[in-house]
């Protein structure tokens, strides 16, 4: 006889551990499944003319997305400029330069605009430069991405600075140097790591974002170089195939899906070794 | 200013002989200002910028907007109610199973997996919040509905067919899926937040329920689970705003059709779908305009949302150390 009817009390906790651990399974394999999948359809249309050519018109064979690949790195590459030099000196301020009210009400700010659906930043965009210009424009979908990016990269250099340890920055204050230079020369060094990861996270986010391009960037069949032009997108162009009629386009999709699945964990991976050498 | 003794060389000189360091010193916290004064700007310029976009309708609509339930761009009349329908009953669907399951999975994760199987399940679920959202909506369109449409829709239509919620026909696109769906992207939300709340709480607390003879399942779901139940809470108020906001796999699965069914098996459409699909198609200005205003209706609501999850999830402690909060904040933000 066991006290407090025990046996049945462990047989309960075993099955309960039993139902967490196939929850946790049940999450990790869809992952797999999706990836399987991702890869299985897609590895048929991938080969070099998917990665080097211009799409062609639907009933013709091959074909590629270069044009969507090559709009995705100039619209997130200006994203990004755009994004992390004033994202870190937002951050600066937030950690050093700050007095009063005003830090705490621009991380409130910061937390509200992450929370903000990227279609709603797509429609900003759109108001802001697309009907006032009268055309779509890669920049446009830039200036949406980088909306995406800087709450982001602000939050991930104010708690970088604020994580290096106050004697680093006073020390070099005491040697004489500028409170910039401190700032620049010694902080900004240190909590280099952290940003790093923060920053990659943002770009991966924004790779794999489409919604605000169906009204920023367009798409287009060409080569376009001209960011002030309507500009071919990776992730658009899979959701117009995904949604097309058409079976040869729904290959095209999955094989566009790879590609951005494979840059958006090369980027995640990167950011997760920044983030262990920051945390030595 | 005598050289130095200890070899680290000359000392450095002051603002009065070097002028142009005094000029960097101010240019940069001029710049480091205006950033700030920028970033509040554009916050409030986003704001400024859907009320402005979608004046005409807030003008010509008013509050009918959000009761009216007929969407017409022939005859110029425009009403919400089955985007707003469709966006709230999806989005409660993927709250109720990733929320069950998330909870689950971080009690598994934090408190009962060995290291060697918490560190790659953590991974993989980590890594399937990285996952785009247009490759979700694609796996959706073309496994995952068919999947739901052969094996899961006919044994419950068999046996639960006489309740409302599951009647009618189901073409694999709807509420159904798309609920699914959203409930698999905003999985890894609720998961690593609890995960991390879990690990959060004192071991004190955990040390004093086995000392009164309870047993680890017990431990877990009597004392750790409810002393991090507010932040649990808003996990999934966080999740939901993520649902509540989400586009692209949506607008692919949910069957686009602006109809309020009590079937969850029924096409049905969302607040951001619309915008998605008609956003170009869209030729008069009052059309345009209303549809600006279902994005200003999304904005408002991410804005309450995420506020009230803010309110449920800040936890003093884990404010203490600042790298510990970075690392939530990674994970919680590679999960957008």
């Amino acid at each position: 006889m066991t006290p407090f009817g025990l046996r049945r009390r462990r047989f309960v906790g075993a099955l309960g551990q039993v139902i967490t651990a196939l929850c946790a399974s049940l999450a990790a394999g869809t992952l797999v499944v999706i990836l399987l999948y991702v890869f299985m359809q897609g590895v048929h249309a991938l080969n070099p003319a998917f990665v080097t050519q211009l799409p062609r018109p639907v009933g013709m064979a091959g074909g590629g997305v270069a044009n969507g690949i090559l709009g995705s790195i100039v619209i997130v590459g200006i994203a990004a400029l755009l994004a992390v030099p004033m994202g870190v000196l937002v951050g600066v301020y937030l950690a050093f330069y700050g007095r009063g009210p005003f830090p705490e009400g621009i991380r409130y700010l910061g937390e509200v605009l992450s929370g903000v659906p990227s279609i709603a930043i797509g429609l900003f965009a759109y108001t802001l430069l697309v009907q006032p210009l009268g055309h779509f424009s890669a920049f446009s979908a830039s200036v949406a991405f980088a909306m995406l990016m800087l709450p982001l990269v602000i939050r991930t250099s104010d708690e970088a600075l604020r994580a290096v340890p106050v004697s680093v920055r006073e020390g070099a204050l005491a040697l004489g140097i500028p409170t910039y230079a401190a700032v620049t020369h010694v902080v900004l060094p240190a909590a280099r790591p952290l940003i790093t990861t923060g920053v990659l996270l943002a770009v991966a986010r924004i790779t794999g974002e489409t919604a605000p391009l169906l009204f920023t960037a367009f798409g287009s069949q060409f080569w376009e170089y001209n960011p002030f032009n309507p500009m071919a997108e990776l992730s658009l162009q899979i959701f117009t195939y995904a949604i097309s009629p058409y079976t040869e386009w729904h290959e095209q999709a999955w094989a566009g899906a790879l590609v951005l699945i494979a840059a958006v964990f090369v980027l995640n991976v990167l950011a997760r070794i920044s983030l262990r050498g920051a945390r030595r | 200013m005598a050289a130095s003794a200890n070899g680290l060389g000359d000392a450095p000189r002051s603002y009065a002989t070097r002028p142009h360091i005094f000029l960097l010193d101010r240019s940069f916290a001029i710049a480091v200002n205006a950033a700030a004064g920028i970033f509040v700007v554009l916050v409030l310029g986003l704001f400024a910028m859907l009320v402005h976009g979608s004046w005409e309708s807030l003008h010509a609509f008013g509050l009918r907007f959000l009761v009216s339930s007929t969407w017409n761009p022939v005859t110029s009349t425009f009403g919400a109610l089955p985007f707003v329908y469709g966006t709230v009953v999806s989005s409660l669907i993927a709250l109720l199973i990733a929320g069950i399951l998330g909870v689950l999975a971080a009690a598994y994760l934090a408190e009962f997996a060995p290291r060697f199987i918490a560190a790659p399940l953590s991974f993989l679920i980590e890594m399937l919040a990285a996952v785009p959202s247009v490759v979700f909506g694609l796996w959706g369109l073309f496994v995952l509905a068919p999947f739901l449409r052969t094996y899961v829709a006919p044994p419950l239509q068999a046996h639960l067919g006489w309740l409302p919620i599951f009647a009618g026909p189901y073409y694999g696109v709807g509420l159904f899926t798309a609920g699914i769906l959203l409930a698999i992207m905003i999985f890894p939300t609720v998961a690593a937040i609890t995960r991390d709340l879990i690990r959060a709480v004192p071991s004190e607390m955990r040390e004093g329920s086995y000392a009164l003879g309870a047993t680890r399942w017990e431990t877990v779901r009597r004392v750790v689970l409810p002393a991090a139940g507010s932040g649990i809470f808003g996990a999934c108020v966080l999740a939901l705003g993520r649902a509540l906001g989400e586009t692209i796999a949506v607008t692919m699965v949910i069957g686009n059709r602006a109809v309020i069914a009590a079937s969850l098996f029924a096409p049905s459409y969302t607040l951001s779908s619309v915008v998605a699909n008609e956003f170009t198609e869209a030729t008069t200005s009052v059309y345009l305009s209303a549809l600006v205003e279902l994005g200003l209706i999304l904005f408002l609501i991410s804005v309450v949302v995420n506020g009230l999850a803010r309110l449920l999830i800040w936890k003093p402690q884990l404010l203490a150390n600042g790298s510990r909060v970075l690392t939530w904040t990674l994970r919680r933000r590679a999960g957008a």
